[in-house]
């Protein structure tokens, strides 16, 4: 089982954090924090396990990680799982992230965090590997995001909600006239 | 114009999408709190609208501020909401925030079952993947009932993403809720054989993390997934099963052997380094496993050494680290094949990275010997050195006191050697493992007499310097040290070279800088110095320099008494006055010093760290209640802080003298003074060894081993360890050329006898004598200490829930099938069609689709194996059911009865199932295991389940069961009303009417009749396929000359404590037998009843007179107490013999015999009945094996029917459920099956006693005949 997906970058900001097991915001922070301090410290020319995260799981529990350019990709993970083989789920995360985003970068994590969710539900779910291979992951998120894209997608949602919001208004303002006492008839507004 | 200013605000206000609320963030740098509590606000009054979009790109960006760690739970409402949207686009928002942010106690999730469960229907694939994604991640209880149903059928979705999807999530759905993995699991297992390759990695990701914990369950499913790591290509699947795999071999090691060659293979061809070290880690797992039996794997170890040896020295640091950590776990088993690989190792202790370095510590654990210990520690103490990192440095320290200690000190020949290593240990700045070298300083001096005297040499010097350890602050860690130092020098004393200079050391003012519970162990222990310094100054001085020492204890000890800690205050007063006291004496000029010292007289043994808890409560004893008096006095070392000492905590106040009581029984103390005076293993104090202690803990009987000295060196001042490392190589080679001749010798016995030595290191070891004689005081245990059990499972572990036995749903429904209760939970208001519960599914399923022809056809393809075989039993069926029917009609007409046992039976009969069939599958992977050519094997094996699965789908459905229920108890009623009526009938009956009783339908059959056979069938399963031989139950009770009586015994089903006893009298003579009188001999547990006013030890008069040749039958009621025993009652049967010219008085003695069978009435039940008990849990279960049976086997369920008051449930060809209940209403489950003249019965029972006479009675019924 995957216990926790932190993504931070080299400062300890925090791009995406996914956990599988419920821990409160301060908790979660810290944890992140926490990880940050372990992991930061290390040489890029050393094993990417770490023993001993004190606020995830006990020794069962293992953090195994990935720095990329300005990124560290944090995988908490219990020992049913094999560490070489998280080792190669994050390299796909990641080349499935490029795949989708066209040579990402902190930028894009930084802007589409929810995008990212997207795509990592796809490789993992609930805790457990779901999917690892690379095409099958991207040929869904790809239809996912065509489904949204023929949705409109919320990008077009401003300026249907300023119509929206207008129309919203309506019905209150006959009741506000009427407590005003002036008995003015609402214009039929609706050319809006 | 006012309209178009709030449209302006709006506007502004809708601008800001994700993007933007991150952008600004940025841009906000200085004082991004405000500004992000004022888009809070923002986003407040956006969740305000009633716009979707809106609301849902409001939610988006609560999603962002929550992992910026907001609590954002305030917008849980809005977040379901926006959930609900029709929009996929809108929904997949709702759903990642309700991931990201719902957990159990989130009170709107109970409103979003609905709503889950309209997406999981969705016809929009995406909807249902989005709805699954999330309620992965917030799944409670509450849901995982609720959808648990909705999501089993969306594992036999047409769409593999969503199929796949399903399955992951039905694991977090067992967690939740444990009920639903016994329904679901057949489902679920069939999905590893999917055709899509991601829905067969989901299922067996699944199940792996579902046997991670409870893999006995699972075992079964051993040959499905070895087919499956034989034939997948798929790398994640094969880790997975591999790892699966390496849970399972400890429980059964035949597997492993299996596994040894596939995985060799797999070693051999891989080049994904995950995959080959997962084999290699599985292959471990098993020679683990193996390591008792199989002496022949040398070469497996040899492959998987070789292949972590290429690991670790890979440049890649992964690789490395993880060659490590494998290579630690064959450590435990082989560790010659790791030693021979320690230049790596060590090489690794220099590795600049910090997770090797620890693993090769972990390894270096297992390396030692007695030859290469101090070596290896010199090279250790050389990195604490050099250590950057305190969590290292302490890591080192750790392992360096771990190795010396391990196995009880095994490796250490020096123990100079490892006080002084110690003693350099202390110098260590700022480790928090002070109190671990403390306790092993404890441990050491404590068990190794030997070395006390040089250890109390160190520590005296230690206390000497105690400025140099208490002068930091940061180095407080390490003054626990100072504590065990105080401890040793004074309770070893009398070793001490200068005991005044070391109790000045201990009353200096610094002292009281220390931490309290170190202060009160030295103001105790400049007691026990005192008392030394007293017996010397007292024997060679005229008292002054004695007086001296008191003056000099009664200027110090103030200084404690004002100590803020209690205990050290406490202690200093007592000790002050005493002192004090003392002074008084010696002014006038009075000896003390005997007196002062038999205060700490005593020796004190190690006892170890789980004797008090093993030691069994004996019966009968309150350990709350006070048994005398609270003791007043209170030992010194009971205020030691637990956490300090672990490893060699002194629990109980001094056990010096084993004059010890152990229920403390005042009454029975004479008689165990005697006992002990004549118990051999009781050692008794010596002479020397002075006051007898009320001691208060039961450490009675623990012998005191008395170790010879020799005496060490002795050498002044700090020696450094290195020294001796030295002295030791010249020791040895001492040694070495002593013993040269006697080496050749000793080799060519080693030669030999090397194969049976296990583990011992290098062959030399043998020649390293320890530099003295050790002893090392092994820890006491208290003499009937129970076996240690220390399964400490977390009880909050949710997976103790799911821990369910699966077998007998996998193969065979008929034994448990799912009963209603187990059923999931199905929404009322739906269409029976539309949902189905899984048991009507797995019925609907079982009557038309794919899974079972498939099965079926499977099983075909068996049959015609079975060629000869297969057809014969076909048609025995078809014949079978026909007979069913027909004799179920008969009896109907016969008994009158309502429908419902027609429809009943003939369901039963339609259950092809054998109840059998789980052990049927037991000895499939018994068969599975036991063979040598796999592919073959597992293909069978695989059929055989498929067939056995099959055949029990329908009987795990069992569609009409619940109409029939409720009539069920009805039904029993009458059978027992009609039971009792059929008794007091036959009370009248004579033997010859039993051709009539035949016409009537009985349940009870208690005379010897020829239908008995027929009879005995219960539910019509038992057909007469050939006439049943003649059967009674009546044996003989006594007999003489002139008078025979056999009996009988039934349970009365009125009474629950009642048995009746029909005895037969049979006038042999050619006499008339008159007052006859019936007379037993009571025993507490059963009684004879007898008519009101007469007393207990009066006879029963037999109500008729026997004719010659004439026999009659008299009942007498007996009342039982407990009936899980068999038990004999004595009786004597007297009688007047009379004949024409004279009457002579006779009497008959008896035995009466009430097996446990005679408590057990028959009692129909049926097989859902039946089910449901079984699987209730209460009963335990028990079993017996019946060989070279020659009987069919219908004659053999009759017999057990007849003998033994059992009715058959169940009967499919050859196995068939029974059941019987007692007249105390426990309930009694036999499945009996046979094969090849052997008969397996399985029993359950709720009284375990009981169960196990009542089998043990069958055995012997079948032994007899």
């Amino acid at each position: 089982m995957i216990k926790a997906i932190l993504i931070f970058n080299n400062h300890g900001k925090p791009r995406l954090i996914r956990f599988y097991q419920y821990f409160a915001e301060d908790m979660q922070q810290q944890i992140i924090r926490e990880t940050f301090h372990l992991v930061s410290k290390r040489d890029d020319n050393v094993c990417n396990f770490l023993e001993g995260g004190s606020l995830i799981g006990g020794s069962d529990y293992k953090l195994i990680y990935r720095h990329y350019a300005t990124l560290y990709f944090v995988f908490c993970v219990d020992s049913s799982e094999s560490e070489l083989g998280i080792l190669d789920l994050i390299q796909v995360f990641v080349e499935t992230l490029d795949k989708c985003f066209e040579n990402v970068c902190e930028l894009d994590l930084i802007f589409h965090m929810d995008k990212v969710h997207y795509i990592l539900q796809e490789v993992v779910m609930g805790g457990m590997v779901l999917e690892t291979n690379m095409n099958e992951i991207v040929a869904q998120v790809e239809l996912q995001n065509r489904m949204e894209k023929s949705e409109g997608g919320l990008s077009g949602a401003p300026a249907r909600a300023v119509s929206a919001v207008k129309n919203m208004n309506l019905p209150e303002m006959p009741r506000n006239i009427n407590i005003g006492d002036i008995n003015i008839k609402v214009p039929s507004l609706s050319p809006f | 114009m006012a309209l178009k200013i709030v449209k302006g605000s709006i506007d502004r206000m809708f601008d800001k999408n994700l993007q933007d609320l991150v952008r600004g963030i940025r841009n906000h740098k200085e004082d991004e709190a405000k500004y992000i509590s004022t888009c809070i606000d923002e986003i407040k009054q956006e969740l305000k609208q009633d716009n979707i979009a809106v609301k849902a790109n409001a939610v988006c960006k609560l999603t962002y501020l929550q992992m910026l760690g907001y609590d954002v739970s305030w917008a849980a409402f809005n977040i379901v909401e926006v959930m609900s949207s029709s929009k996929f686009t809108y929904k997949r928002i709702g759903y990642l925030a309700a991931s990201q942010c719902f957990h159990e106690s989130t009170d709107v999730i109970m409103l979003t079952t609905n709503q889950i469960r309209k997406d999981l229907s969705s016809p929009n694939q995406y909807d249902t993947g989005v709805a699954l994604t999330g309620l992965s991640c917030f799944v409670t209880p509450d849901l995982a009932r609720d959808l648990a149903n909705d999501i089993m059928t969306l594992m036999s979705h047409t769409k593999p993403y969503i199929r796949k999807k399903a399955v992951l999530i039905m694991y977090k759905v067992f967690l939740k809720y444990p009920e639903s993995l016994r329904p679901a699991f057949p489902r679920l297992k069939e999905k590893l054989e999917d055709p899509d390759p991601g829905v067969q990695s989901a299922a067996v990701n699944v199940i792996c993390e579902l046997a991670r914990r409870n893999p006995k369950n699972y075992l079964s499913l051993a040959p499905l997934f070895f087919k499956l790591m034989t034939s997948s290509t798929n790398n994640w699947v094969l880790i997975k099963i591999i790892k699966l795999f390496g849970a399972l071999t400890p429980l059964e090691p035949r597997l492993g052997k299996k596994l040894i060659e596939p995985l060799t293979n797999l070693i051999h061809s891989t080049s994904a380094m995950s995959l080959l070290y997962e084999c290699v880690n599985t292959v471990i797992a098993v020679l683990i496993s193996l390591s008792s039996g199989m002496p022949n794997h040398s070469a497996s170890i040899q492959l998987c050494v070789q292949k972590l040896r290429i690991l670790i020295e890979d440049s890649d640091q992964n690789l490395k680290y993880l060659g490590l950590l494998a290579m630690s776990k064959i450590l435990k088993t082989h560790p010659k094949s790791v030693q021979s690989h320690k230049d790596l190792i060590l090489q690794c202790l220099d590795d600049k990275d910090e997770s090797i370095r620890l693993r090769a510590l972990d390894l270096l654990y297992g390396m030692v010997s007695k030859k290469n210990l101090m070596e290896i520690v010199k090279k250790l103490m050389l990195h604490v050195d050099k250590a950057e990192g305190t969590t290292y440095r302490d890591e080192l320290l750790t392992k360096i006191i771990d190795i010396c200690s391990q196995s009880n000190y095994q490796y250490i020949t020096n123990f100079e050697w490892y006080i002084s290593i110690l003693v350099e240990l202390t110098r260590l700045e700022g480790t928090r493992h002070g109190h671990l070298i403390a306790s092993q300083m404890l441990d050491v001096a404590i068990r190794v007499k030997a070395i006390r005297i040089f250890a109390v040499a160190q520590m005296a010097t230690l206390l000497d310097n105690a400025h140099l350890l208490t002068g930091n602050m940061q180095r407080n860690g390490i003054c626990e040290v100072l504590y065990a130092a105080a401890w040793i020098c004074g309770e070893f004393s009398e070793h001490l070279e200068n005991p005044m200079q070391t109790l000045e050391a201990m009353l200096r003012p610094k002292v009281a800088t220390l931490p309290g519970h170190i202060q009160a162990v030295y103001v105790q222990n400049a007691a026990k110095l005192f008392a030394t310094v007293l017996k010397s100054q007292e024997g060679n001085t005229e008292g002054t320099p004695a007086q001296e020492t008191s003056q000099l204890m009664v200027e110090r000890l103030p200084l404690f008494v004002q100590s803020a800690n209690l205990e050290v205050q406490e202690r200093a007063s007592c000790i002050l006055q005493l002192v004090k006291y003392i002074q008084k004496l010696q002014q006038k000029d009075v000896e003390v010093a005997e007196e002062v010292s038999a205060l700490f007289a005593g020796e004190l043994n190690p006892v170890a760290p789980k004797a008090q808890k093993k030691v069994p409560v004996p019966e009968g004893l309150d350990l709350d209640a006070w048994i005398n008096e609270p003791p007043s006095e209170s030992e010194s070392e009971d205020e030691q802080p637990k956490a300090i000492f672990t490893r060699e905590e002194p629990k109980h106040s001094r056990p010096r003298h084993t004059e010890v009581d152990e229920k403390e029984l005042a009454k029975r103390r004479e008689v165990r003074k005697q006992e002990q005076a004549n118990n051999p293993f009781y050692i008794k104090a010596s002479p020397s060894s002075q006051k007898v202690y009320q001691e208060t803990h039961g450490v009675e009987h623990i012998p005191v081993v008395q170790i010879d000295l020799s005496v060490p060196l002795k050498v002044p001042g700090l020696p450094m360890s290195d020294q001796y490392v030295k002295l030791e190589e010249e020791r040895r080679q001492k040694d070495r050329a002593d013993k040269k001749k006697k080496k050749k010798e000793k080799r060519k016995d080693k030669r030999t006898g090397r194969g049976k030595r296990h583990d011992s290191g290098p062959e030399s070891e043998e020649d390293i004598t320890p530099a003295h004689m050790v002893d090392i005081v092994t820890e006491e245990m208290p003499e009937n200490a129970l076996p240690s059990d220390d399964d400490d499972k977390d009880p909050n572990d949710p997976h103790k829930a799911l821990d369910i036995d699966l077998d007998n749903l996998l193969e065979t429904a008929g034994r448990r099938p799912l009963a209603d209760s187990e059923k999931l939970p199905v929404r009322s208001h739906r269409a029976a069609e539309a949902l189905k519960s899984p048991g009507e599914d797995g019925d609907a399923v079982s009557a038309a689709t794919l899974e079972p022809r498939k099965k079926r056809s499977k099983e075909k393809r068996e049959e015609k194996k079975k060629d000869k075989d297969g057809d014969r039993k076909k048609s025995k069926e078809e014949k079978k059911k026909k007979k069913h029917k027909h004799e179920e009609k008969e009896e109907n007409l016969l008994s009158g009865q309502a429908d419902e046992p027609v429809v009943q039976s003939e369901e039963s009969s339609q259950v092809a199932a054998p109840p059998t069939s789980t052990s049927a599958e037991v000895s499939d992977l018994d068969f599975w295991l036991s063979n040598a050519p796999v592919p073959s094997n597992t293909q069978e094996a695989a059929t055989v389940a498929a067939a056995a699965e099959a055949a029990s789908v329908p009987e795990a459905v069992s569609g009409t069961a619940p109409d029939s229920e409720p009539e069920e108890p009805k039904d029993a009623e009458m059978e027992e009303t009609k039971s009792s009526k059929h008794k007091k009938k036959k009370q009248k009956k004579e033997k010859e009417e039993k051709e009539k009783k035949k016409k009537k339908k009985h349940h009870h059959h208690h005379r010897h009749s020829d239908a008995g056979g027929e009879e005995s069938v219960q539910n019509g399963t038992v057909e007469e396929e050939e006439p049943l031989p003649s059967m009674s139950n009546y044996c003989l009770l006594a007999e003489n000359s002139y008078i025979k009586m056999v009996y009988d015994i039934q349970g009365n089903l009125q009474d629950g404590s009642q048995v009746v006893v029909s005895v037969i009298f049979e006038n042999k003579c050619d006499s008339f037998l008159k007052s006859m009188e019936f007379n037993v001999l009571d025993s507490l547990n059963s009684k004879l009843q007898r008519p009101e006013g007469s007393g207990p030890h009066d006879g029963l008069t037999v109500p008729f007179q026997l004719p010659p040749g004439v026999s009659n039958e008299a009942r007498f009621v007996f009342t039982m107490q407990s009936i899980v025993m068999p038990q004999k009652l004595k009786g004597t049967l007297t009688f007047i013999v009379k004949n024409d010219d004279s009457s002579t008085h006779e009497k008959l003695d008896f035995k009466l015999h009430f097996t446990c069978t005679s408590y057990l009435i028959s009692t129909p039940c049926y097989s859902d009945a039946f089910a449901k008990l079984l699987e209730s849990g209460d009963l335990k279960s028990s079993s017996i094996k019946l060989e070279a049976v020659l009987m069919p086997f219908h004659h053999l369920l009759a017999r057990i029917c007849f003998h033994h008051h059992f009715s058959v449930v169940e009967r499919i060809d050859s196995c068939a459920s029974m059941y019987s209940r007692t007249i105390q209403g426990h309930h009694v489950c036999l499945l009996v099956k046979t094969a090849d003249q052997t008969v397996s019965i399985d029993a359950k029972c709720d009284e375990p006693t009981l169960l196990g006479n009542v089998l043990d009675e069958i055995k012997q019924t079948f032994s007899q005949c």
